[in-house]
């Protein structure tokens, strides 16, 4: 559904500052119906990114597709009908303070030209849908940052788009109204079978609502994929920044062996106890991880002391390698931290 | 003083001249500054449509037109207002300076108005297909418009203080009228009335324009 060939966007050098490259050639393709995200620190390009999709920003090389149209090939009155294809969600709203609720979900269909009592029709409707049917004649300014985003994302989807974008669409917004648009985006995301790309700094929200991501740094994609695919990598750089590798808590016990499991649906933790202890009749002690679901998955990373007669341990391993549970051990000199700045 | 008899319909007379001028000037000027206003704001660089050499040119233009002091605009476009009314004498002929006078102080203050609205505002527009001049039309003119009734105001009571000198090509009103029978026959009273007067009328514009662009604003 939407497709990126090699897309470059360098701002020219203005005064002082010499030209950015804030996308540097960056291929994605996001299927029909997939809820893609992209993930990067501040400054990666992300939001860059977001807009050569819609053409807000015209990539300086490499094309753009979206529902098998090649936007970059169109001139400027096409691209603008394009647009109407896809909706748009930005991190400050940007609703209109001149309109009701319900004014600001009419403006894309006034743009398009729909008739006043099919917009009226068609806001209620979106309203409605958003959970705010009661406050259509409210004034943004007297709405929460929730609602305001609600009301955004039912103007985003008046003109029946194929696509939604996000651009840091909950940043703004504190931790409960942020769950609750997440679970709206999901929502009409099944019922009205958009494909959605959310652009975010935020790991908690890729885990949370996306089914695959990639990972952006200085403009360049490191790492990619589906994210239940992701998730049961050992180590990868968007793996790491999803599920950070854990530290050994100080205070557990020294000695043994440290081991690394990354837990998954179909490989759970229980598999790796019970060859442990069960097989190997080693001690076990939990130093440090955690489990979460992602997904729809349940995924994580532990960090397991044991301790006992390791002489059978590599066998062990070896035989859970074989069985397809990601699980190494940690060299003795401080390997833990392989894996490091895993918290972006 | 018992020749308040005579003076009063002299007033009444002056009054309604001002209001005249004031009246079909701040029209005129609403009419052409804001669309002027309009395209200095999206002809600028990194606006909708930025043409650099004509933002500058009409920057320039403007520029002029606010730096002129008015009573010397007054007369330089003499040839012109003899164009459009067919003399450059009376209250009518006087529209004409007070309103090219005041077109480039609107256009000023439009701009500043439409700058003033977030640039976000208009990506979200941008990003539903609209069209440039959608974006003017239905973001920056309505989301500025408090601020455009403030500026509107501010303008026509600058109006007021310009047509004070309209007295100069004989266009009548009350600064001609405190000129004639206050200053010149040292009628102190008589000058101190038609201040009043004209403070009276600024006072109830910008209550007006306050009250109306608090009504518009809904943040």
């Amino acid at each position: 559904m939407i497709e990126l060939t090699d897309v470059r966007k360098v701002f020219p050098a203005r005064r002082r500052a010499g030209e950015v490259v804030a996308v540097d050639g960056v291929s994605l393709r996001v299927q029909a119906g997939e809820f893609a995200g992209v993930v990067g620190p501040s400054g990666s390009g992300k939001s860059t990114l977001v807009r050569l999709v819609n053409l807000l920003e015209r990539p300086t090389s490499g094309s753009v597709t979206v529902d098998g149209q090649v936007l970059t090939d169109l001139p400027d009155d096409r691209v603008r009908e394009a647009r109407r294809a896809i909706g748009m969600v930005f991190q400050h709203f940007e609703l209109l303070d001149s309109r009701t609720a319900a004014g600001n979900v009419e403006h894309p269909l006034e743009l398009a030209g729909v008739g006043r009592a099919e917009r009226r029709r068609r806001a209620t409707d979106l309203l409605d849908l958003v959970g705010l049917g009661e406050r259509a004649e409210a004034r943004p300014a007297q709405l929460s940052g929730g609602q305001k985003q609600r009301v955004a994302i039912a103007r985003a989807l008046a003109a029946r788009p194929k696509v939604l974008l996000c651009d840091e669409a909950t940043s703004a917004l504190d931790q409960a109204s942020t769950a609750s648009v997440l679970e709206l985006l999901r929502r009409v995301r099944s019922e009205l079978g958009l494909t959605v790309l959310l652009i975010t700094h935020e790991m908690a929200v890729v885990k949370a609502v996306c089914d695959s991501a990639v990972l952006l740094e200085r403009g360049r994609v490191v790492d990619g994929g589906r994210l239940s695919e992701v998730l049961t990598r050992g180590h990868s750089p968007l793996a790491d920044a999803l599920l950070p590798a854990p530290v050994a808590d100080a205070g557990a016990g020294h000695g043994g062996a440290l081991l690394r499991v990354t837990v998954t649906d179909r490989t759970p933790e229980t598999v790796v106890l019970q060859t442990l202890i069960g097989e190997l009749g080693l001690a076990v002690e939990v130093a440090g991880g955690s489990v979460e679901t992602v997904a729809g998955g349940r995924y994580g990373r532990l960090l397991l002391r044991v301790t006992g007669d390791l002489d059978r341990l590599e066998a062990g391993l070896r035989a859970l390698h074989d069985g397809g549970v990601v699980v190494d051990r940690v060299p003795a000199h401080g390997g833990v931290a392989a894996g490091s700045g895993a918290t972006r | 003083m018992s020749d308040w008899g005579r003076v009063y319909p002299q007033l009444f007379e002056a009054t309604g001249e001002t209001l005249y001028m004031v009246g079909v000037a701040a029209l005129l000027t609403v009419l052409l500054g804001v669309p002027l206003g309009v395209l200095l704001t999206v002809t600028a660089p990194g606006g909708l449509a930025p043409r650099p050499l004509l933002n500058r040119a009409l920057g320039l233009v403007v520029n002029l037109g606010r730096a002129l002091p008015f009573i010397i605009l007054l007369v330089l476009v003499a040839p012109v207002t003899r164009g459009i009314v067919g003399t450059t004498i009376g209250s009518t002929a006087a529209i004409v300076p007070l309103t090219l006078g005041a077109i480039p102080f609107l256009a000023r203050l439009v701009e500043t108005s439409l700058r003033e609205v977030a640039s976000g505002k208009v990506e979200a527009a941008l990003s539903m297909g609209a069209r440039r001049r959608d974006v003017v039309r239905t973001v920056l003119l309505p989301e500025a418009r408090p601020s455009l009734v403030a500026g509107v105001t501010v303008t026509v009571v600058a109006l007021i203080s310009y047509s004070a000198m309209a007295g100069a090509v004989g266009g009548g009103g009350l600064g001609d009228f405190a000129i004639r029978f206050g200053y010149q026959q040292f009628r102190t009273d008589i000058t101190l009335l038609t201040v009043v007067l004209l403070l009276v009328i600024v006072q109830l514009l910008q209550w007006a324009g306050d009250r109306w662009a608090r009504r518009l604003a809904h943040v």
